[in-house]
């Protein structure tokens, strides 16, 4: 995973060909010293746009699960602790935000706010906060019922109630001893919500929501090359390949952070 | 190509120096479509060609079930009601025109019992009016006859503005009386060259009177008749599902002998267009699919299974880029690209001659859409092997820069031209759509080598096209620099397609971003010609109007037109199927047949 | 726990009006008509356009578009679709047997590999098992369903010509005839549906059990000399289940929502596929009956999944 952020953030330093110089005669090419990822339809060289397309999509997939995780963990542990209408309140919220269409919304928020964001942040900063903002906020809800339903669970169990009864306060019983003991299914949303932000990213650019469509991204490049899978399957293994390196990744991360936290390690 | 040298090749084809085919050709050539020419030839009296559509079948049936494959599924299956082109397609298995058009541009009688000419009595010398007949003895599929009655209902169901008929631009204007129990008088108001519109192609369809009758006007969305059409066409109404599935079964008593050739016709809607192609040509499951718009390289390689080919239909549709004329940047009164305006850079002649020069059409052809989009230089189109002699186009990135730099426009710093203080900077929207991306990032790379810089932007396709007040990103609004879309000519006269250049057609807030004139160019002697040419009944006459007007466009490099789109099908190796550009693809289903 | 239920009923009726109205004014906002297949046809008259929205009540307040809307619905009125001119029911009927078969299977396969996949791997942690249950769900849930499918579609279809990947609601068979036709042609989308689900579920299913076996209450029931089977089904799987039904009851919606994605590659003419295309035609009635019948269900598996976490785990209490 290091070795491949280096090549992410110094690649381009190294690997200098253009990510846009389009070259007809070598379009669709396998790889080859030239080319070492090979091409895409319109001659393009694929570790260069690999290289560029990384960043952002590392950037984006790590900012939305980040967004999605701590909304959905923070909101999900009021809802299970909270026994008065809060609680109903955020879980109405999240059963609204699940029966939205996605698109008609995504389709609004473009109307909206895509011009003054633009005009506040830059056209790069307010597309990728934009995209951020719109992919994690459609991706707590599950994070947010998970953490709930392990709150409930545990806020009656015995070791919480010791800390009760040893006057711990709610927010020290809840950061030490109940959130701890939540965090697996949050460890499991975030490295899938990893890869369904860095997938959702190229999506989103279909509805012109996105980055512009001559920047690669991961996502995009994935998707551009599907229809060329028996023609020139190199040009989809790459971005597969590169999605799955990162949450095997995230993976480690995540168990590691789970196993620093809990004193109690398996095995 | 003047209103002289035209007669002259009439003439030529009436002494029989040279054929009509050749003629038509030439026609098309200088950007008419084909029915056009073929109709100057039949106002000087050189009769239509005996439409030869083959159909070797000598036996009604027999051929087996048709199964077809239409990427976006049909919603319904009224004629009238018919947004775009999957209904028309649709709707047309069951519902038949009088007349309908063969690919060389000739009217074939379907109901008719022939086409109405000035020898038969059927035009009116003045332009005025025209007479159609019916076949006598043809029967609706629930076995009551057609007749003028039919004809005079249509008419008024499509033309009351209650029933909210997409086909009312074709009826509103004319009226339509009974002679006897067979036929018809259209009358237009002014003298109307092309009179073959109502009753004929795809705005023809007749639905029948006794089944729809009660439902004329407000309540028109209740008719059973809707869901379960009852039509005259070669195949009888079995199931539909909207979206999805369109069933019909053989009409054993269609009126044209032998015909149909299959026993049952299965149209299946939904997915995408490269998996469609792939079901044709490479699992041979179904045998034909419908505007495929896929890339070249793909189509190709899916043809080397030899189970099918793809084909292409010539009609008039151009992929074009527009130069916004007025400033998108500044409003005034509340609105942007406001008719008060003026591009800051655009309106330079030179800047628009160097955009012109920069598009590479010739790679956009050969490398984005292969057969389905041909180079152009023109906007009222023809294929490039009949190419213009007027207009001619070049990909040349020298001489563009050499163009700019003698108009005074300098390298900044960051390598983007400029004067007095004014970058050569655009924003170049589109929508959604595979080859229109990869088009915008060929012409933004030849761009920058000549020191102008496109913002790439893209709109979702149901946003962009609609025709909604309140969203800035539609393509009528044109609130940027460039853009680039595909119109179609549906009709076989150029009459409202190049009503798009009319100065007073512009499109702003005052008609609420209805008018057709989107760039909101203006040019006098466009705008006298294109009324001279509303009147004019000799079309020889209005066909060198057109010429002219299409050469004014170009000339003045109002925009730039990219590729002609013929529209792209696939179809099965043993499958026959004769496909005019100039209706939908189902238009002949009758002659459709599998060789043995 | 009756009255809990019929409580919990009770106020999930203003919530749902409330989604209701929120998801109609995201409808209204959203940009777009239903009409824009006429608009880059030159022969079709502007005014055909405007004629049409103002027959539909397109141009009407939001407030107003609603609430004629609200009054219909609860007449049992679903409207007509502006697109297809049909009425709203019809067109979702027609749609429903497919997305139940497809979805609703795709469900159950999940379940049936996730759990017993997630639980063995999780009694036996990082064994060789476990290892490439691991990766062959990372490599799951990287992969979106559209390149899985055509990857299927591609092996399956096209190279040993087994299967057909265009989806027929019209099987002409009959009989055992039928039921193998219309194997052949579900298998596909509901395995790509299937694993896709299954991949996360089974990283789920392993974290939980794992959560739950160290903790002391097992290490006593293994004491008291039970059998490991015994151990792990009564002991450790019903405790683990609580996330497990958090997900599935997340799930169970889609099987009327449908999968917009696998629909459209292999042509299944189910929910999702309407939407989508209703969603892209901003026909208004038949996104709005279909996302609030969806957003009924979103609501009512919740309450599924409150009332199983008590049944699962006694403490849990209902106030």
């Amino acid at each position: 995973m290091s070795i491949m952020i280096v090549v992410i953030l110094f690649g381009s330093f190294v690997w200098k060909v253009p990510i846009n110089d389009i070259d007809f005669r070598a379009k669709l090419s396998t790889p080859s010293f030239a080319h070492p990822f090979g091409t895409d339809d319109l001659g393009q060289d694929l570790l260069a746009r690999m290289i560029y397309g990384g960043k952002i999509s590392l950037a984006v997939g790590f900012a939305a699960m980040f967004v999605a995780v701590v909304l959905g963990t923070i909101i999900g542990a009021i809802a299970g602790m909270s026994r008065g209408w809060l609680g109903s309140f955020l879980m109405w919220l999240a059963d609204l935000f699940l029966s939205l269409p996605q698109l008609p919304l995504l389709l609004v928020v473009i109307y909206l706010f895509r011009d003054s964001l633009k005009s506040v942040f830059g056209p790069e900063g307010g597309v990728f906060i934009m995209i951020v903002v719109v992919i994690g906020g459609l991706r707590w809800m599950p994070v947010a019922r998970l953490v709930r339903a392990q709150f409930l669970s545990l806020r009656e169990k015995e070791f919480v109630e010791a800390a009760r009864a040893l006057g711990a306060s709610k927010t020290r019983m809840v950061v030490r001893h109940i959130l701890p003991n939540a965090l697996g299914p949050v460890i499991i949303a975030a490295t899938i919500d990893v890869a369904a932000a860095i997938i959702q990213e190229s999506t989103l650019s279909f509805l012109g929501l996105g980055f512009p469509p001559d920047i690669p991204t991961w996502g995009r490049i994935l998707f551009d090359a599907r229809d060329f899978l028996d023609i020139a399957p190199h040009w989809a293994l790459f971005p597969g390949a590169a999605i799955f390196l990162t949450v095997v990744t995230i993976n480690f991360i995540g168990d590691g952070l789970r196993d620093a936290l809990d004193a109690r390690r398996v095995m | 190509m003047n209103e002289n040298e035209i007669r002259g090749l009439v003439d030529s084809v009436k002494d029989g120096r040279m054929d009509r085919r050749a003629f038509i050709q030439r026609m098309v050539a200088v950007g008419l479509s084909a029915p056009i020419a073929s109709q100057i030839l039949v106002w000087n009296g050189v009769a239509m060609a005996q439409s030869k559509l083959e159909y070797k079948p000598t036996k009604r049936g027999g051929g087996g079930p048709l199964k077809v494959l239409w990427w976006q599924g049909p919603t319904l299956l009224n004629p009238h009601f018919a947004v775009g082109t999957k209904e028309q397609d649709a709707a047309r298995i069951f519902y038949e025109p009088l007349a309908n058009w063969d690919p060389d541009g000739n009217l074939i009688p379907v109901l008719a019992a022939e086409i109405p000419t000035r020898e038969n009595g059927g035009l009116a010398a003045d332009g005025k009016s025209v007479v159609w007949k019916l076949k006598p003895g043809i029967k609706w599929h629930d076995g009551k006859p057609v007749t003028a009655d039919d004809m005079i209902f249509n008419w008024q169901f499509a033309k009351d503005p209650a029933t909210a008929s997409v086909t009312i631009g074709t009826y509103r204007d004319v009226e339509v009386e009974k002679i006897d129990d067979l036929s018809v008088r259209v009358k237009f108001k002014i003298p109307t060259p092309f009179w073959a519109d109502a009753f004929v192609g795809t705005r023809g369809s007749l639905i029948p009177k006794h089944l729809f009758e009660a439902f004329s006007g407000a309540k028109s969305r209740e008719a059973p008749a809707n869901l379960s059409p009852v039509g005259t066409g070669p195949y009888k109404f079995v199931e539909f599902k909207p979206g999805d599935l369109v069933k019909g079964s053989i009409n054993m008593d269609y009126h044209k002998p032998n015909m149909p050739h299959f026993d049952s016709i299965e149209m299946k809607g939904g997915g995408d267009a490269a998996s469609a192609a792939r079901a044709v040509l490479q699992t041979g499951e179904y045998d034909y699919g419908w505007n495929i718009q896929v890339e070249e390289d793909v189509i190709a390689r899916l043809e080397k299974g030899g189970k099918g080919k793809a084909l292409i239909s010539k009609g008039a549709n151009i992929e074009f880029i527009l130069l916004n004329h007025t400033d998108p940047w500044t409003e005034v009164d509340g609105e942007r690209a406001s008719l008060k305006t003026k591009h800051p850079t655009l309106l330079d002649p030179a800047v628009r001659k160097a955009l012109q020069l920069l598009v590479d059409r010739k790679g956009v052809e050969e490398f984005i859409y292969g057969r389905a989009g041909i180079a152009t230089a023109n906007f009222l189109n023809a294929p490039e092997r009949f190419n213009s002699k007027n207009m001619t186009f070049e990909f040349n990135v020298d001489k563009a820069n050499k163009i700019l730099d003698d108009g005074g426009w300098k390298r900044g710093s960051d390598g983007i031209r400029e004067k007095d203080g004014k970058k050569l900077k655009y924003v170049f929207q589109t929508s959604i759509n595979g080859p229109r991306q990869k088009t915008q990032a060929i012409i933004k790379q030849a761009c920058q080598k000549a020191g102008i810089d496109l913002e790439l932007k893209s709109v979702v396709a149901s946003v962009y096209f609609s025709s909604d007040v309140a969203n800035p990103d539609t393509y009528t609004k044109f609130y940027c620099d460039l853009e680039m879309y595909t119109t179609t000519m549906t009709q076989p006269d150029p009459t409202q397609f190049m009503l798009q250049f009319a100065s007073w057609e512009a499109a702003t807030k005052e008609n609420k971003w209805q008018g057709q004139n989107i760039s909101r160019w203006s040019n006098k002697e466009y705008d006298e010609t294109y009324k001279a040419s509303v009147g004019e009944l000799d079309p020889v006459k209005r066909a060198a109007m057109f010429i002219k007007m299409n050469d004014l466009i170009i000339a003045d490099n109002a925009i730039i037109p990219v590729v002609y789109r013929p529209r792209l099908y696939v179809i099965n190796e043993k499958l026959r199927a004769p496909i005019s550009g100039w209706d939908t693809d189902t238009g002949s289903l009758e002659f459709w047949y599998r060789e043995a | 726990m009756g009255t809990y239920v019929l409580r919990r009923l009770l106020i999930a009726i203003p919530s749902l009006l409330g989604i209701s109205a929120v998801l109609f004014c995201v409808m209204a906002l959203a940009p777009g008509d239903p009409f824009g297949e006429l608009a880059t046809n030159p022969n079709v008259p502007p005014e055909v356009r405007a004629a049409l929205r103002e027959k539909f009540g397109m141009d009407d307040p939001i407030l107003m578009r609603y609430w004629h809307w609200l009054v219909a619905m609860l007449q049992g009125d679903w409207g007509f679709s502006f697109v297809s001119r049909i009425n709203v029911d019809t067109l979702i009927l027609q749609r429903i047997p497919a997305t139940l078969a497809i979805v609703g299977l795709s469900q159950i396969l999940a379940i049936c590999i996730a759990i017993p996949v997630g639980v063995y791997s999780a009694t036996r942690p990082y064994s060789i098992f476990d290892q490439i249950a691991n990766t062959l769900a990372f490599i799951g849930f990287s992969l979106p369903t559209f390149f899985t499918g055509l990857l299927f579609i591609l092996l399956f279809s096209v190279k040993l010509d087994w299967l057909p990947f265009v989806y027929r609601s019209d099987l002409s068979a009959t009989g055992l005839q039928w039921w193998w036709e219309q194997f052949k042609q579900s298998i596909m989308p509901i395995c790509v549906l299937g694993f896709f689900q299954a991949a996360s579920m089974i990283r789920y299913v392993r974290s939980a059990v794992l959560d739950v076996i160290r903790l002391d209450y097992v290490t006593t029931a293994r004491a008291k000399g039970l059998g490991e089977k015994v151990v792990i089904t009564k002991h450790v799987v019903r405790n683990a289940l609580i996330p497990v039904v958090t997900l599935v009851a997340l799930q169970m919606p889609a099987v009327f929502g449908g999968a917009i994605v696998t629909e459209q590659i292999f042509r299944i003419p189910g929910i999702g596929s309407l939407l989508i295309s209703s969603i892209l035609s901003n026909d208004t009635p038949v996104v709005m009956a279909v996302t609030f019948v969806f957003s009924c269900l979103v609501v009512l598996f919740n309450l599924i999944a409150d009332v199983l976490y008590g049944w699962l785990d006694p403490r849990i209490s209902y106030s």
